[in-house]
């Protein structure tokens, strides 16, 4: 494999960002590629800004070079002004470590994270001179494989990904990398035997093993076509996130990136049970990373990028078992001279407490960001979201009390069940968020962001008819108006249109890879940026694979309908699922099992791995879990300490 | 405080980076030799680091310059480093003597590419890179027919005026480049492929691209390299940091 790198530099001049195409971060590896190993390309199928970042991708990178029999570069999706350049002057996609073309790599592995980005991932197969779909590749082509969140319904990429990995990655990477150097060394060149193969491993989906049936328009079955094709696909879990800290080595790009700080992941899973929430339920069950190792890998992260901020991640980190003296002992840490912040992404205002509060705001205070998602009591327990407003308006008064001028709370419109009141309870809540900044500071500013709530696979909302584009149109307006009377408020929300095309994919079955398509080839590449979402697109792939938005998109799916991704498994019993849909609608709530008896969604059971919890209790303050009276929500002790915080030098 | 002012180069693929992008590049290096850099105070506080003139995006040089700012009451902070003050060194010793490991220790923290070449202290009363440095010359590689290349400058120089326009907050805004064009000299290669513009330019009233002069003689160019920052004293010229030659000409050829 040769470097494009010469053809590559003419280019950069005529675009704009030209590093995103350069490499040469901290932490990019130098792979050695050759014989005995086999050679990947990870792919993130959006911008450098927006991929560089992504943990799983970067977790797999560094697992892959640390094999021997195996070497792994890195792509993003060029921009389209790249792309232009690089279609004009026949330069196909590339690697940003060693710039070599893509399509000579082995394997080339997408990273799927939001449904928007799919026709990305069709541009981008293409741009590797790789043909698009799975029927049409021979074995001088890369394998393609996927794997995120999205992975949970691949029907709608069936056609052009020859592999999806369901689940933590960092065992399985390993175990796909043996099924293809020992097919590489068999040297039979038969393409389906890979396949048959590669079925075999434990998390892996390979949909071409799949049959598919239709009946009046439904899917009816989905069938293995070979004896030793599992009928059901078992999702892949890590039991010890301690076994693996990873990365070691996290990326620190040249240029500013989304999320552009240390990044440690503190629990993986989550189980606060909100029904509207994937990650939550596919990604049980929970598992704690050790604090000890938290801490060390915070101090040698730091020491060893050079970053000022570091984020402890996971789906609702104010849970992770003792975050008060891990946060303190970050921010009191003389190396970091007093300089070092800590950002604490999806706090949950019921378990944020006293010492956090005061510890995360030593030494840098940017805005503080709550989500109720839901503007009523009603609408949060419909969603299992149980933040009392009590809870939420003492952190606020705390955080303004404290000197914070901004507050950002983010929610959901077209939920189940959902009322006009409940729309305009979202307004009620920001106002009165308002009401009691100004009784500290003049000039405070609450932020409602308002996203259109699409329904996922392997959630109790899966058989939920999503909201039409028009419906939150017009709770939007009503939002709108509403918040224009109060002085202080900013309301923001997301493209209605936007909702609708992501639910086409979210829960589409195989015939929507057509549409897919239909929308790559029509130009539809970037979707999830506003100025090149175009939903007319989407409608006329629709209309053109005879399909109707209604049927996809805004219907309720009954009880004992085949859903397309029922053939796939992310540990949750189908009668859990259906009985949290069916206390959705009857307003009643669940807890969080963590701290409380199981109530056997199968997350646990079905793959023989417990929760890793440190703490047998509930952190402070949390409404789930902690034995109180779900009916009225419980007593919540959110104060702030009185004294002002520390100055900074 | 003391001050510290290094000058280094930004060449290869790193010239693809914004100058924001090496300020924080700076700034991530900085923290991680844990040297004691100021901080502003305010709520939002950041790292006391000030650079000179801008370099466009995708030129190389070897001449960019930093000045940064060092807390002498942290001189014995962070254990036993290349750095640490010595018990009852005086701040003067002390910051000449952090200086100079500058070019050893900074240049491996930073990306490749970007490498620490020379570093002094320098008093608080000198006044800062943005107002000192007058001008700069520039080395610019022309591929093509050195030929009309040597017409276009001699017509340039003889020229009155340079106008070139620019978009500028939505509006198109005339300027004469011809004042901010010092000297100029053009040598074509031996083998009449390509030819190397020196040019010196002056940073007031405003900063003159390299692309910019490329478009007044009409030429387009490969390659740009800012070769040198100059500082008026007394009627001659010096440069902010002066780099042995020795290290200089070590520099990918791209030194004049």
């Amino acid at each position: 494999m040769t470097s494009l790198w010469p053809q590559i530099e003419p280019l950069l001049a005529q675009v704009v960002k030209p590093a995103r195409y350069i490499g040469g971060e901290l932490g990019a590896q130098r792979p050695m590629h050759g014989a005995g190993r086999v050679s990947w390309l990870l792919v993130y199928p959006d911008t450098y800004e927006i991929g560089l970042p992504n943990q799983g991708l970067q977790i797999l990178y560094e697992i892959l070079n640390e094999r021997g029999d195996a070497a792994a570069e890195r792509a993003y999706a060029p921009w389209t002004d790249m792309e232009a350049q690089m279609r004009a002057a026949k330069v196909p996609l590339f690697s940003l470590e060693s710039h070599l073309p893509a399509g000579e790599f082995h394997v080339v592995a997408f990273n799927l994270s939001a449904e928007l980005t799919y026709t990305n991932v069709l541009n981008l197969i293409d741009l590797a001179g790789v043909p698009v779909r799975v029927a049409d590749r021979s074995s001088d082509h890369p394998l393609v494989v996927a794997g995120g969140h999205c992975a949970f319904n691949p029907e709608p990429l069936a056609d052009f990904v020859d592999a999806f990995v369901l689940g933590d990655g960092e065992e399985v990477v390993g175990e796909i990398n043996e099924v293809v150097a020992a097919w590489q060394a068999a040297g039979t060149g038969d393409r389906s035997q890979l396949l048959r193969a590669l079925s075999r491993v434990p998390g892996v989906y390979v949909p071409w093993c799949y049959e598919v049936a239709y009946d009046e328009g439904r899917l009816v079955a989905v069938t293995p076509r070979f004896s030793d094709t599992p009928d059901r696909v078992e999702k892949r879990v890590v039991a010890d996130l301690g076994a693996w800290p990873y990365p070691r080595n996290q990326l620190v790009p040249l240029i500013e990136v989304v999320h552009d700080r240390l990044n440690v992941e503190v629990f993986r899973g989550c189980t606060r049970g909100c029904r509207f929430c994937q990650a939550g339920m596919i990604t049980r069950p929970v598992r704690e990373r050790p604090a000890e190792q938290v801490a060390d890998m915070v101090r040698d992260g730091l020491a060893r990028t050079g970053y000022d901020e570091v984020a402890l991640t996971s789906l609702s980190t104010a849970d992770f078992s003792g975050i008060e003296h891990t946060v303190a002992q970050i921010v009191d840490d003389p190396r970091s001279n007093g300089q070092v912040s800590v950002s604490l992404p999806s706090l949950r205002v019921d378990a944020f407490t006293v010492g956090l509060a005061a510890e995360i705001q030593k030494v840098r205070r940017t805005g503080l960001t709550f989500a109720p998602e839901g503007g009523t009591w009603r609408m949060r327990r419909v969603i299992n979201k149980l933040i009392r407003e009590e809870d939420l308006y003492s952190a606020v008064e705390g955080a303004f009390s404290q000197g914070w001028r901004r507050v950002k709370l983010y929610f959901l419109i077209g939920l189940p069940t959902e009322t006009d009141e409940d729309v305009l309870g979202i307004v009620e809540m920001a106002r009165t968020c308002v009401d009691i900044g100004r009784r500290y500071q003049r000039g405070v500013t609450v932020t409602a962001s308002v996203g259109g709530f699409v329904p996922k696979p392997h959630t109790p909302f899966q058989w939920f008819g999503q909201d039409t584009a028009e419906e939150l149109r017009r709770k939007v307006v009503l939002l709108r108006d509403a918040a224009s009377r109060v002085r202080g408020l900013t309301l923001r929300w997301h493209d209605p249109k936007a909702s609708v095309a992501e639910g086409i994919v979210s829960r589409g079955d195989r015939r929507i890879g057509a549409v897919v398509e239909h929308v790559w080839r029509a130009g539809g590449t970037f979707q999830e940026w506003s100025e090149h979402f175009d939903l007319s697109l989407w409608e006329t792939a629709l209309a053109a694979c005879g399909l109707d938005v209604d049927d996809v998109v805004h219907r309720d799916r009954t009880e004992g309908e085949r859903l397309p991704w029922d053939h796939l498994s992310a540990g949750l019993h189908h009668d859990f699922l259906w009985q949290d849909w069916v206390d959705a609608l009857a307003e009643a709530p669940v807890e969080d099992c963590r701290w409380t008896p199981c109530y056997d969604c199968g997350a646990c059971t079905g793959i023989g791995v417990e929760h890793v919890v440190a703490s047998a209790a509930a952190p402070a303050g949390g409404s789930q879990g902690t034995g109180q009276d779900l009916s009225t929500g419980g007593a919540v002790p959110v104060r702030f300490l009185e004294t002002p915080p520390m100055a900074v030098p | 405080m003391v001050r510290v002012r290094a000058r280094f180069a930004k060449l290869g693929k790193v010239r693809w980076t914004s100058h924001r992008d090496v300020a924080r590049m700076w700034e991530r290096a900085l923290r991680r030799a844990g040297l004691p850099v100021a901080y502003s105070g305010g709520f939002s506080p950041h790292p006391l680091l000030s650079f000179g003139l801008a370099l466009p995006t995708g030129c190389e040089s070897t001449a960019e310059y930093v000045d940064v700012v060092l807390d002498p009451e942290r001189s014995r902070t962070g254990g036993e480093t290349w750095w640490t003050a010595d018990p009852g060194e005086e701040p003067g010793s002390w910051v000449t003597r952090m200086a100079a490991g500058f070019p050893e220790h900074l240049t491996p923290l930073l990306p490749g590419g970007v490498d620490v070449v020379a570093a002094r202290s320098v008093t608080a009363d000198m006044p800062s890179l943005q107002q000192a440095v007058t001008s700069c010359t520039w080395r610019i590689d022309v591929p093509g027919d050195p030929a009309p290349v040597v017409v276009a400058v001699e017509t340039a120089l003889a020229a009155g005026s340079l106008l070139v326009s620019r978009e500028r907050k939505g509006r198109t805004e005339v300027d004469d480049l011809r004042p901010s064009l010092l000297a100029m000299r053009v040598v074509p290669d031996a083998a009449g492929e390509r030819a190397t513009l020196t040019v010196e330019t002056a940073t007031r009233p405003r900063g003159v691209r390299p692309a910019e002069i490329a478009s007044v003689l009409g030429v387009s160019f490969g390659t740009a390299c800012r070769t040198h920052q100059w500082i008026e004293r007394d009627g001659s010229q010096e440069e902010p940091v002066v780099t042995r030659p020795a290290l200089g000409a070590e520099l990918l050829g791209c030194a004049s």
